[in-house]
């Protein structure tokens, strides 16, 4: 569903993203994970064809993002970082809005909004402006702009980041529930999120994909905690300091 | 060209929903009432004065001629401040709102991106311009300007915002700040309507040139009453210009 082959995006001098390769099957959730600064939302860019690779090839659902970008567009739902949001729209209009400009024919939006609106909770806010709402729900609403127009493949860049313990576990059971219909790539550096959504785990550390695995087999005999902190490890030569802040930071 | 009415929507709409639109056509208005006040009562003390003068001097004043152009040219100079203005925000804020994202990797064009956009400002244009009509109006109810010399200028200022528009996108595209968009998109505004000073004194070569380049000369042939093929030309390459590198501009992230 999801294929990324030998991807690397240098800025300058600067290499984000150093030859990584991986793939998600159809109606898996892939948990994305590393630490800050690793790549995680640059690939992700890339893989929603927001920007183009330095070098290798991004697949989604069978169309190369570069090449048939159009058509890999319409197949994505996208949540970056901090919610797209016009602050000056109504729920309803921003998601109209949204349909409109993923394709949707004009007859299927009423159903599909009204459907996004409802999986994600946001039927009592639809009426209201996206900049008065709180970040609960504007990180809602972002996903609802995701998934509106049904599409195969979600990428969700941190979807839970700044939200209280009730909205985190809101959206993880969304989550859950998307899958099986939609391929969901979820970026994180929140380990236990990882644990309790995903099935399959590639954590990327400094650019570089240093561990791919089933959830299963990578914490078979060990938390996901002491793999992270392994394969995090492995590369880095300052990686005792790092260590120790991923751990303040899991604790 | 569903895409692009789609985006004229929502740009409309982000226009009237905000105070922006209602801001911007109040100034307008109120600077362009203040500019035909003055207009028409010194061309009312003209008309006195020119009455008690000599029999028949009168008729030498020409409405279009101490009214109607001088207004235009009022405004205009209005137009090159304000609309880099209104154009400010239209890249530049979705940039900074992380609202790029979400249009760049839909299913759009960048070319419907860049129209949809340019339409949304054309149509706020032309209310603003028709706003002013107001002014004309009076005119035509009191007295007997030419119709046609003032359709002319009016088509004039018309082009001459739009082309203004055009390049306010244009700047708005290269960054996220909407402070740099403006303060380029005015220095590029106000560049193309004093280009032509030094024409006089420039020389056979530059000067001409110069004439061609400014803004101010083509509108001016058109407020009054000229339309050359020549000043037509300029504007739509002016606008198809600015409009062909702000796709280029939009598109640039893709190679980078």
């Amino acid at each position: 569903m999801i294929e990324v082959q030998n991807l690397t995006k240098r800025y300058g001098d600067l290499t984000a993203v150093s030859d990584i390769s991986f793939q998600a099957e159809s109606g898996q959730i892939l948990g994305f994970l590393g630490p800050n600064g690793s790549g995680k939302t640059t690939t992700m860019r890339i893989i929603t064809g927001f920007m183009p690779a330095t070098m290798g090839t991004v697949k989604v659902a069978g169309f190369d993002i570069f090449d048939e970008s159009f058509e890999a567009r319409k197949r994505i739902g996208y949540l970056p970082e901090s919610p797209p949001l016009y602050n000056d729209m109504t729920v309803t209009a921003y998601l109209r809005f949204v349909a409109h400009i993923k394709g949707m024919a004009r007859a299927d939006i009423p159903d599909a909004l009204d459907r996004a609106l409802e999986r994600c909770g946001l039927t009592e806010v639809a009426s209201r402006v996206t900049g008065y709402l709180s970040k609960g729900y504007r990180q809602r609403v972002g996903l609802a702009q995701a998934i509106i127009h049904n599409p195969s493949v979600l990428v969700l860049d941190e979807p839970t980041v700044g939200l209280d313990p009730q909205q985190i576990i809101g959206i993880r059971s969304l989550i859950k529930e998307l899958a099986g219909e939609h391929t969901v790539i979820l970026s994180t550096h929140i380990l236990p999120e990882v644990a309790q959504v995903c099935e399959k785990v590639v954590i990327i550390n400094a650019g570089k994909v240093v561990a791919e695995d089933m959830l299963e087999n990578l914490a078979q005999d060990q938390t996901l905690e002491d793999v992270f902190l392994k394969a995090i490890a492995q590369e880095e030569p300052g990686a005792a300091e790092t260590e120790e802040t991923v751990k303040e930071a899991a604790e | 060209m569903r895409n692009v009415l789609t985006i004229v929507r929502k740009e409309l709409r982000a226009y009237f929903v905000s105070p922006i639109a209602y801001v911007v056509l109040t100034g307008f208005l109120l600077l362009g009432g203040w500019f035909f006040f003055n207009l028409l009562s010194r061309f009312n003390m003209l008309l006195s004065i020119y009455t008690q003068l000599q029999q028949g001097a009168a008729d030498q004043l020409n409405l279009n001629e101490f009214v109607i152009a001088p207004l235009m040219h009022n405004l205009s100079i209005v137009l090159v401040i304000l609309v880099p203005m209104i154009t400010m925000r239209a890249y530049a804020e979705e940039k900074k709102g992380g609202t790029y994202e979400l249009l760049l990797t839909s299913p759009l064009r960048t070319g419907e991106i860049v129209l949809g956009k340019f339409l949304a400002s054309f149509v706020f244009i032309c209310i603003m311009l028709g706003m002013t009509g107001v002014y004309p109006a009076v005119l035509i109810a009191f007295g007997n300007p030419e119709i046609g010399v003032l359709l002319a200028g009016y088509l004039g200022l018309l082009l001459l915002a739009t082309s203004f528009v055009a390049v306010g996108l244009l700047t708005s595209s290269f960054t996220e700040n909407q402070i740099i968009a403006a303060v380029s998109g005015l220095v590029a505004t106000m560049l193309l309507y004093i280009i032509g000073w030094p024409a006089d004194t420039a020389g056979e070569v530059l000067g001409p040139l110069l004439r061609y380049l400014s803004a101010t000369d083509h509108f001016a042939d058109m407020v009054n009453g000229l339309i050359d093929t020549q000043d037509l030309v300029y504007f739509a390459s002016l606008i198809l210009l600015s409009l062909f590198l702000t796709q280029r501009s939009v598109e640039s992230l893709r190679w980078r």
